[in-house]
């Protein structure tokens, strides 16, 4: 099932660490453009280990992964073509300490993109603002609440254009009256038409903005569609068992 | 309870005083028991002296005062030379010179050996510890580096240098290294301490790129850097920053070493001070001195590398 707008195309991912462990064991997925994904499973199911091998930052030990048309093999131009299409948001958030929340932002598309300070001052402005912290641009992240710095770090990878976003848990490292700040910030991302992968336990989320919901456990995709299908109709035991750990 | 504090600091503080003071007087002691007669007049000229230069008539002739201004007009009438640049005349109006007869003196300032030897010193230091930089940055990144080849290299070069003494290490420097490359004293001497230094600079590099967190290469690789952007921009600038106090005691140590570099007869302050020695037979005022010196270098680069941490801290 190859489709035109299909802008990921994973297929029978094997993802093996040095240390033995099988961390995905053959996972196919397809994203359309534009599609909202949110993948979920019990911890050590290999969720992030699959998110990280769409950007490369894991090296794959068997199968494929075609992101926007290009073949994700070692080849070091693909892989950077591809990481500037493809935008990351950690759950540590990981912001630069040392540069304040604008130079976080200017700082790839300046040196990758080899954009001019005035624009790239502009653009991170922008992005601040869209992302609600048109006024902080001058804070280091250690001046920024969990909340504003995993904020500026979404703004930090929209700043490279890319066309998918990977979010691997944005909100687990925040104190509950954060979450929803940052929610809001994908969930407008959502509308605007960003596809976008989203590891993540908010189930409210998943509900709202998702177009597919992901199972996943030991390694294996084992259950996907439509979140009021995962959620009310589960028909695999260990999805059962998780959602009613979760729920 | 605050009183009660205060009272303890003032007493702990007279403690201090009392055991420096008692040092003090033990070295006066002692030097009283060897009859070691202290003649501290003497080290000042070695580190600026103040000469006097004879000023002496060029021709023979008669001498005038124009105002301060020497006039000096030869027998025949044919010359005339004035001096207005000097600080005292012993003559009057009207004397008659012969050529080479002091008319004045001026004085003039001349640095001494041991301000010679500081400067020497401290530019020794100064550029072994720039080179030392780069070595220990490019060492240090390809000791953590994926290349087996860049690796093992850079491990066999800290092991060799940090297994043996610097003194041989200068010694092979100068002796067989400099011979066949035909350096001199100074760049010998630099070469040597800068590899040296680099060495123990490298793994302080490598600690500090290794104390940094694995996310922030991950988030910079994410955003298409590649690993040199990675590193330049993302990870070496915190972990430089980590790594400024180890290095600021790699640097104290690698000015305090440079003295080493005297035994291939470069006239650093170490040298400057035997020399001082064996001519005014006053060890004990010059090696103070010379330590004093030392100190003034190092507290110094202290200071410096304080102001660094203080700018850099903005982000803490
Ligand atoms: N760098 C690594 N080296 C070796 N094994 C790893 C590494 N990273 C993850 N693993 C292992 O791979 C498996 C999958 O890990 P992964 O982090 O992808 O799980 P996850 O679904 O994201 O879990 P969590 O919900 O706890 O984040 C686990 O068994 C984990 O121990
Ligand atoms: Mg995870």
């Amino acid at each position: 099932m190859i489709s035109e707008n299909c802008i990921i195309q994973a297929k029978n991912v094997v993802k093996i660490y040095k240390n033995g462990v099988k961390a995905l064991k053959g996972v196919s997925l397809n994203v359309m453009q534009g599609e909202v994904v949110v993948i979920i499973g019990p911890s050590g199911s290999g969720k992030s280990t699959f998110l990280r091998t769409l950007n490369h930052l894991e090296t794959i030990n068997g199968g494929n992964i075609i992101i926007d048309g290009i073949e994700l093999t070692d080849s070091k131009t693909n892989i950077n073509k591809i990481r500037e299409e493809v935008g990351m948001v950690f759950q540590q958030f990981n912001l630069f300490p040392h540069l304040t929340a604008l130079e976080n932002i200017t700082i790839a598309p300046r040196i990758v993109r080899k954009m001019d300070k005035k624009s790239a001052d502009e653009l991170a402005l922008k992005l601040l603002e869209r992302v609600g912290l048109g006024d902080r641009g001058g804070s280091y992240p250690s001046q920024l609440s969990g909340g504003q710095q995993q904020r500026v770090a979404i703004a930090r990878a929209l700043a490279m254009k890319p066309k998918i976003m990977l979010f691997d848990e944005p909100t687990s490292a925040l104190d509950p009256e954060m979450i929803g700040e940052v929610l809001d910030v994908m969930k407008t991302l959502a509308k605007d038409g960003m596809t976008m992968v989203v590891v993540t336990h908010e189930m409210g989320f998943a509900r709202e903005v998702s177009d597919r919901v992901v199972f996943m456990d030991e390694g294996n995709i084992v259950e996907m569609g439509k979140a009021e299908d995962i959620f009310n109709n589960p028909r695999n035991e260990r999805l059962k068992q998780f959602l009613g750990q979760i729920l | 309870m605050n009183k009660n504090n205060l009272f303890k600091n003032f007493i702990w503080n007279a403690v201090f005083v009392s055991i420096v003071g008692l040092l003090i007087f033990f070295v006066y002691y002692s030097t009283k028991k060897v009859d070691y007669i202290w003649r501290w007049e003497r080290i000042p000229s070695y580190i600026i002296s103040n000469e006097k230069i004879d000023i002496r008539a060029p021709f023979e002739g008669v001498l005038h005062f124009e105002g301060k201004t020497i006039v000096i007009k030869s027998t025949d009438g044919s010359k005339t030379e004035k001096i207005s640049d000097y600080k005292e005349s012993l003559l009057s109006d009207n004397t008659d010179v012969y050529e080479g007869d002091i008319v004045a003196y001026d004085y003039k300032y001349k640095i001494g050996p041991l301000t010679w030897g500081l400067w020497n010193t401290l530019y020794i230091s100064f550029v072994a510890i720039l080179i030392a930089i780069v070595i220990g940055i490019i060492t240090g990144l390809s000791r953590i580096s994926s290349n087996i080849v860049l690796r093992k290299l850079s491990v066999t070069y800290i092991e060799l240098i940090r297994g043996t003494p610097l003194l041989v290490q200068i010694f092979i420097f100068y002796f067989f290294i400099g011979t066949v490359f035909q350096l001199d004293r100074i760049t010998s001497g630099i070469a040597a301490l800068a590899i040296f230094a680099g060495a123990y600079i490298a793994e302080i590099v490598r600690a500090g790129i290794q104390s940094i967190p694995k996310g922030q290469m991950e988030a910079a690789r994410s955003l298409g850097m590649n690993y040199f952007q990675a590193m330049r921009y993302i990870i070496l600038p915190q972990a430089l920053k980590r790594t400024l106090p180890p290095m600021a005691g790699q640097f104290i140590s690698l000015i305090k070493d440079s003295s080493l570099v005297s035994v291939i007869s470069i006239t650093d302050l170490t040298k400057a001070g035997r020399e001082i020695v064996s001519s005014t037979f006053s060890p004990f005022e010059v090696w103070f001195v010379v330590a004093i010196m030392y100190l003034l270098l190092t507290f110094g680069l202290s200071f410096l590398v304080q102001l660094l941490e203080r700018r850099l801290a903005a982000s803490d």
